[in-house]
Order: structure tokens, then sequence, then C-alpha cells
């Protein structure tokens, strides 16, 4: 009897209990919710006002006309997207070769040469902490050590190539960290297979591995690119700000990101301002959906799944 | 062990396997025939991969091993032999298939265009030539540039033991090649093995102790030591092993009673 009369209570309670979890159930999703929706809302507020403010303003005449200078800003800012292209291509070039390098050193090799010396261990180990640290470092100390080594020390002044520099210097342990983890996700199975078929370790990085973490290395090089259209202050210290057109890599130059800052700093016309806003945003829009695009194309044909 | 007409394709002397300090494998004196299939077989454990991995060098690849003993292939001390060499003349198939990520025909002309063949046209001599002999070729003719891992898992296996074939080895090495695979396809590898044999040596691990006792001519029994180390307890011809072992531990073991 009493046994009973405890189990209908028991049940009443974990019934009770059970409310009760429906409620706070309810009340966290709600909550995340919100959250949710603050985030992209607050997201969708800011390209929403830079776009409505900056949109207008825009026409073919803006987009083809150089920036004419001056404290009113008169212009357009055709100058500074040829600029901005000369700027990625310049620093991906630079930086491509140095940290996709770089990756395959630490994945394939730094454990041989570890083990084989001390030293060279101990370099390793400074060279990823390097690697971490300086994913972290504020892009300004990159400016300066650009503006310092590149644009004073070995004369290059501001120009392309001081500025692609400093940028390869930025975007390098995002590409060396990218593509050392594309590497690790190689399957041991591979390197394997094709040792024993006699292929080199050298031929097996370049024909097994390398492609096989091709969607990672690219990823992480086009993450890079988002970066450099973005950067100001490296550039702000490295490239100058002249809006004519660079003739050669030594020429000083201003990319969109930095027309953005100089025409809101410096002149009074903060709706072109907004205007070149605008088309920085729409190209790191469509930056990040050719991402999406490319790596679920080359991550299909690596794994062979339409 | 009674004499037959093949003759020895490795000869293996004393051999110790150490992982650093640990002794994996001690002291095991045995030869190989050739062109013939020698099963390796016993418990989990007892050095079965590592003595495989000791052939083509692939224990190379892990730090800190070192070997002790010698192991002759053809005569030849295996150290002497150019490494790149060694592992075209002995392929390997390995427990889970590993096709590459790449079209079927990339997978097949890897091997010969690592060791520099550039010809299209002897590529795809090849590359039909080692598909047929893995009885592959009909079912994939049509398909020689999709991607290898739309293949299902017995395909793949085939496909690899194919890509292996394609750089002439004389021996193959294999490693629980059927374990991943559905007792079909396992039967289709068995049958191939069977006919590889007339041209190739043929080491093979494996866990199925119905599959050593049908598919190979040789059977050499691993066991684990106290020590952890692997030891060989018993090594001849397949039926013989299988109906009258000479120890006591052989038989408990392919009688199911302990591994």
């Amino acid at each position: 009897m009493t046994t009973e009369v405890e189990s209908i209570v028991s049940i009443a309670k974990n019934k009770r209990n059970l409310k009760r979890q429906n409620l706070f159930q309810t009340f966290g999703y709600a909550l995340v919710w919100l959250c949710g929706i603050l985030a992209v809302a607050a997201v969708f507020w800011i390209i929403g006002y830079v776009l409505s403010q900056g949109l207008p303003i825009i026409n073919l005449e803006f987009l083809t006309t150089r920036p004419a200078g001056g404290v009113s800003g008169e212009g357009g800012m055709s100058t500074t997207i040829v600029t901005t292209l000369y700027l990625v291509v310049l620093t991906i070039v630079i930086a491509t070769p140095l940290g996709v390098g770089a990756a395959v050193y630490l994945v394939e090799y730094a454990g041989d040469a570890s083990r084989e010396s001390k030293f060279v261990a101990l370099l390793v180990k400074a060279a990823r902490m390097g690697v971490e640290i300086l994913a972290g470092v504020p892009s300004i100390i990159f400016g300066l050590f650009g503006f310092a080594m590149f644009v004073s020390y070995m004369k290059l002044g501001f120009s392309l190539l001081s500025a692609s520099l400093s940028g390869a210097a930025l975007v390098l342990p995002t590409i060396i960290r990218t593509s050392e983890e594309a590497l690790l996700t190689v399957p041991r199975s591979y390197r394997e297979g094709s040792l024993s078929l006699g292929a080199t370790k050298w031929y097996t990085i370049f024909n097994v591995v390398l492609p096989t973490a091709m969607p990672g290395i690219v990823t992480g090089i086009v993450l890079s690119v988002g970066r450099i259209i973005a950067e100001t202050a490296v550039f702000w210290v490295t490239l100058g700000g002249s809006y004519n057109l660079p003739k050669s890599i030594m020429n000083s130059g201003r990319s969109m990101a930095l027309h953005v800052y100089m025409l809101a700093s410096e002149t009074r016309a903060f709706d072109k301002a907004m205007a070149t806003a605008s088309i920085l945003i729409i190209t790191i829009i469509v930056l990040n959906l050719t991402i999406n695009i490319v790596s679920r194309r080359l991550t299909a044909r690596v794994t062979g799944k339409k | 062990m009674t004499e037959t007409n093949h003759s020895n394709k490795f000869t293996v002397e004393n051999l110790e396997f150490f992982y650093g300090d640990f002794r994996a494998i001690k002291n095991v004196t045995l030869a190989i025939r050739e062109n013939a299939i020698t099963s390796i077989i016993g418990p989990s454990g007892c050095g079965k991969s590592t003595f495989l991995r000791v052939f083509n060098r692939m224990n190379d690849l892990i730090p800190n091993v070192s070997i002790k003993g010698e192991i002759r292939k053809e005569g030849q001390p295996l150290r002497s032999i150019d490494i790149v060499d060694l592992r075209k003349s002995i392929g390997m198939i390995f427990q889970r298939p590993n096709p590459f990520p790449k079209s079927i025909f990339d997978n097949i002309a890897f091997g010969p265009r690592a060791h520099g063949l550039k010809s299209m046209q002897q590529l795809e001599e090849i590359v039909e030539r080692s598909l047929r002999q893995a009885v592959l070729w009909d079912e994939v003719k049509d398909t020689l540039n999709k991607s290898a891992l739309a293949l299902s898992g017995g395909q793949q296996q085939r496909l690899c033991i194919a890509r292996a074939l394609a750089v002439h080895p004389d021996v193959l090495l294999m490693d629980e090649p059927a374990s991943a695979l559905d007792p079909i396809a396992t039967l289709r590898i068995e049958d191939l093995i069977q006919e590889l044999k007339q041209d190739l040596t043929i080491i093979i691990v494996t866990h199925n102790m119905q599959q050593a006792a049908r598919a190979s001519d040789y059977t050499a029994f691993f066991n684990m030591d106290e020590d952890r180390a692997g030891y060989l307890v018993e090594y001849g011809e397949t039926a013989k092993v299988f109906t009258y072992p000479e120890k006591k531990l052989t038989e408990d073991y392919i009688s199911g009673r302990f591994g």
C-alpha cells in the first residue's frame, strides 16, 4: 500500500519535474534564438546601412573615373579597384609558395629532422610558436615592421612591393596554419600506398599529398585574399596613398579599404567613402560565395562524390 | 619440412625487430618460397604486420625502429638494394583499400608515372593489362576517368592490386587484404590471388583461419611470447600445418582454442 502511494507520489513528482524541464527548455530555446537573431540583425543592419548610403552614389562613372584627390574627395574609385587587384595578386604570389612550403616542411619533414637533432627540434618548436603568435598579432604591427624593414631599411619606399611583402607577412600565418591542417587530414594510407609503389617522398608529396590537401589549401588562400582586400592599417604605412594607378611594383598606390579610410578621415566626401565601402562589402560577399563553391567543387573532385 | 620444387624468394635469418627498446619480433628464421602463397597467421599483436613490412622496408617510415638479423631477397641482402627498386619489385596491399583520390586510370598509372613513364600509349596498355590481371577491367573499362573512390570496397581493393601490378613486381605483400570486405568480395580476392601466384610470390597476413587454409601453400604461425615479442611457432606446408601440426600451440590456435 505504502509503496503504491510512494510510486504515485514519485510519478507526480516526475511529472512536475518534467514540466519544469520543459519550461526550462523552451526558455533556453528562446534565449538562443534571440541571441542568434540579434547577432544576425546587427550584421544585416551594418551592411544594410552602408549599402543604402553607398549604392545610390555608385554608377558607371564612379567606377571608371580616378579619384581627383583634394579635401573635397572628388572623382571616382577606378584606380583603387585596380590597385587592390594588383596588391592581392602580388601578395598571394609571394605568400602562397612560402606558406605552403613551410606547412609541407612542418608536416612532412620537421618530425624526422627534429628527432635527428635537438637544435632543429628547437627551431621547429620556435617556428610553430612563431606562427601561432603571428596569427594573433594586430595588423598595425605588421605595418610598422613593413615600414621599418621594406620601406625604410631596404629603401623600397611606399610601393606595391613594400605593401605586398608586408601583406604577405600578415597572411603567412593563415596560409601556413590552414595548409598544415589540410596536410594533416591526408590519410597516412595514401602516403604508404604511394611509397609502397616505389615513389619517392618528394613525388608522393607533390602527386598525392598536396592534391588531396588542395581544398583546404585553397580555402586558406582565399581567406587570405579577403584579409588583404579588407586590410587598411598595414597598407596605410607601406603602400602610401597615391590615387594614381601604379605603373610598376615600385609605385605607391591606394587600395579600396585605404581609399575608404582616407575619404572618411581626410575629406568631406563621406558619401563616396560609403560608396567605396559598398563595393568593398560586395566584393567580400562575392569572395565568400566563391570560397564555398570552389571548395565544394574541389572536395567533390578529391572525394569522388558528385 | 618437405622439399618441393619451389626455390627461395626470401631468406630470413635470426630476425629481431625493435620499436625503440621494445622487442616486437624475436629470433625468426624462415625461407619464403617463390611463386607460392605464404600465409602468416597468429593472434593480434604477435607482430604479423610488422614482419610483413620488413620485406619492403615499410617500417623505415616509423621513427626509432631497428632490425637485427639478415633478410635476403634472391640471395641479396635487403639493405643493399636501393629502396625505390626494392619497393618497385615488391607490391603491397593494405588492410583497407587505399586508392588515391584520383581517377581509376590515374591510380593505375601512378606507379609507372612515378618511375618516369610518360608515353600515353604505353600507359594505356599498362592500365588495361593491370586491370585485366586484377579481373576488374570489364567492370571499369567505360569509367576509367571516374574517381576511384566511387568504386565499391571490393572493387577498390582489386584496383589497389592492379595499381601494385602496374609496376611489374615479383612479390606481393598483403596485409589482411580482405578484412574490410564482404564474403563475396573476399572470395573474388582469393581467386585472384590464386591466379597471380603463377607470376608472383605472395605473402599474406590474415586473421581468417579458413582463408589461410584454403588460399595458401605455406603457413607460418606466429605467437606472442610472455615478453610480448612475436616469435615463429611453426612453419610449413599449409596442408601439413593445418592437419598434422607439430606443436600443441599451433593445434590449439587453428582449432580456435585461443587467439
